[in-house]
């Protein structure tokens, strides 16, 4: 749950009031203020976070691999308000199986690039992408480099 | 896309000696590759264009042709190796990736760094900011046609290469920003260096206003060019100086200071045109703030250390090494395993010539970083060129990606 302390946080608490379920967990260090979004609903939280907290623009969209730990990715978004000038990073914590979300594609056109990059990079596919196409590499190339059990060296088998 | 099921060229058909006006089938469309190597994508970008005659009806960038797999690499590196690596990112802004990625490691180490070394920081990134302007100067100008302004812009952007080689050796991959404050200490005669340069930098500026501003070819081939709305530009992740000719006044200096860059006088210049001739004005002007920060910087510059008081981080002044034991052992420890960084994560953003640059960096504990993701601007930007390209025409698809000024490096990473 959301520690305490992070309630009085006005983003926090409107978003809180919003999708009740939504939000499983959060975390305020070095300034910076995290949440954890059940992965089911990350559409409708991005939606209220830009419509109704103007959160007007995705900064990136990016993953990490916990591998061999499971839950394997999480899902790091990083929104930017200009208005209110302020910064929000949502969380989503994806299976290493079959790792799948919906894509924020219609919330910010902007998300676009970075889920492909996502994609190629990690393997996390993005649910209803417009173009969900691999961006850096090749189309016909094997494995997601990032991903922590590709190899850093040696030749490809 | 209505224009293109207007019916083709009538063509003349002779069926059965009979001459009936029919309707070629075909479309007019054409499909164009500019790029990977057109000389005006700086790098390697290809823009798959389709065209009806002259006016685009579709624009696919497709970037990734640089794409060196930076990310993968900082995870076998040590903290401290892995500056030079952010050189490597943006070729004209290196100093800017070195204090952005340094600001983020600092922050999870919980360093504080002395104002000296802040403020050689904020000198040397306004020369990065300058040197970065003077390339896209010089070649967006070459790109429209104005040759002479180029040469210009090189023999300024000359100038402060050297400056870079008298700080940190090197003229573009200068690593000279280091986890814990600057790689040498600013050589000695650097404040007279740097002050002839700053002294007859604006009447520089004066010089390509005066080759480019009132110029009709210029203002014909820019005004009125590329524009497309705010709110689509924040949507589609668009930063940097394109906004600020778009009318929004955010600039992560003033937005959220880092580096000490609340202790400095500037302005944020900002238009409202919202065209190529607007981004031009923009970048000029701020070319101007930015000498106005450097010589800030040069009359206030703080004395003391140029490195943060962590001997577990930074590595001792060769003499203590060489005559002192912790010192040593602090030098063997450092150069050999590096130094572990706390768990957790940050993501540090600072503004770049090009917009904003952001370093996610994720830390488990050990010695190399456990991932690092960069946000480079150029990646954002270009994916806003079909919307500012589409139903234009093709001879303007220059001015118009020449006015993003991005860098291929920056964005396939």
């Amino acid at each position: 749950m959301i520690p305490e302390e992070l309630q009085t946080i006005p983003v926090v608490a409107a978003l809180v009031t919003a999708q009740p379920e939504a939000v499983v967990g959060g975390k305020s260090d070095h300034g910076e203020l995290t949440l954890e979004i059940t992965p089911e609903r990350i559409v409708e939280v991005c939606r209220f976070l830009k419509e109704d907290q103007k959160f007007a623009r995705v900064s990136t969209v990016t993953a990490v691999d916990w591998y061999p730990e499971e839950p394997r990715f999480d899902v790091v978004y990083h929104l930017h308000s200009p208005e209110r000038n302020e910064r929000l990073r949502l969380k989503c914590r994806l299976p290493g199986a079959n790792p799948e979300i919906d894509s924020v594609t219609l919330v910010w056109r902007g998300a676009n690039w970075y889920e492909r990059e996502t994609f190629d990079l990690f393997g996390i596919r993005f649910r209803n992408h417009p173009n969900l196409q691999r961006i850096m590499l090749p189309a016909d190339w094997e494995g997601h480099p990032l991903r922590k059990d590709y190899p850093v060296t040696g030749d490809r088998v | 896309m209505s224009e293109l099921e207007t019916p083709g060229v009538a063509v003349e058909t002779e069926a059965a000696g009979q001459a009936t006006p029919e309707v070629d089938p075909r479309p007019r469309r054409l499909v164009l590759n500019m790029g990977p190597q057109h000389p005006s994508t700086h790098g390697v970008l290809r823009l798959l264009l389709e065209l009806d005659g002259e006016t685009i009806m579709s624009a696919q960038p497709d970037i990734g042709y640089l794409h060196t797999g930076i990310e993968k690499e900082f995870e076998v590196k040590l903290y401290q190796q892995a500056v030079t690596l952010t050189d490597r990112i943006d070729y004209l802004a290196p100093l800017s990736n070195n204090l952005c990625y340094c600001l983020a490691v600092e922050k999870l180490l919980g360093l504080e760094i002395p104002a000296r070394a802040q403020w050689t920081r904020v000198m040397l990134t306004e020369f990065t900011r300058l040197n970065s302007h003077l390339v896209w100067l010089g070649t967006h100008a070459i790109d429209i046609g104005a040759m002479s302004v180029f040469l210009y812009c090189f023999r300024e952007r000359e100038d402060i290469l050297r400056i870079f080689e008298m700080f940190s050796g090197q003229r573009m991959m200068t690593s000279y920003f280091r986890v814990g404050g600057l790689a040498l200490e600013p050589p000695r005669g650097w404040q007279s260096r740097v002050k002839t340069f700053i002294d007859v930098f604006p009447s520089r500026v004066d010089e390509y206003e005066e080759l480019l501003t009132n110029n009709r070819i210029w203002t014909g081939r820019t005004q009125g060019i590329g524009s497309f709305p705010l709110a689509d530009m924040l949507d589609l992740g668009v930063t940097g100086p394109m906004l600020r000719a778009a009318g929004l006044k955010w600039d992560t200096r003033k937005a959220q200071p880092y580096s000490s860059y609340e202790k400095f006088d500037f302005e944020i210049p900002t238009r409202t045109e919202n065209d190529v001739y607007a981004r031009y004005l923009v970048r000029i002007e701020e070319m101007r703030q930015s000498a106005r920060i450097i010589k800030q910087a040069l009359e206030g510059m703080p004395e003391g250390r140029w490195t943060a008081d962590a001997p577990h981080v930074v590595l001792p002044e060769r003499d203590k090494m060489k005559t002192q034991m912790e010192a040593l052992i602090y030098h063997f420890k450092i150069v050999t395993e590096g130094f572990r960084v706390p768990a957790g994560e940050v993501y540090q953003v600072i503004e770049s010539p090009r917009g904003e640059v952001g370093y996610y960096v994720v830390s488990d504990g050990t010695a190399k970083p456990y991932r690092v993701h960069v946000r480079g601007p150029s990646f954002g930007n270009l994916q806003a060129v079909p919307r500012m390209v589409e139903g234009t025409l093709i001879a303007d698809v220059i001015a118009s990606i020449g006015s993003m000024d991005f860098v291929l490096g920056d964005s396939d990473r």
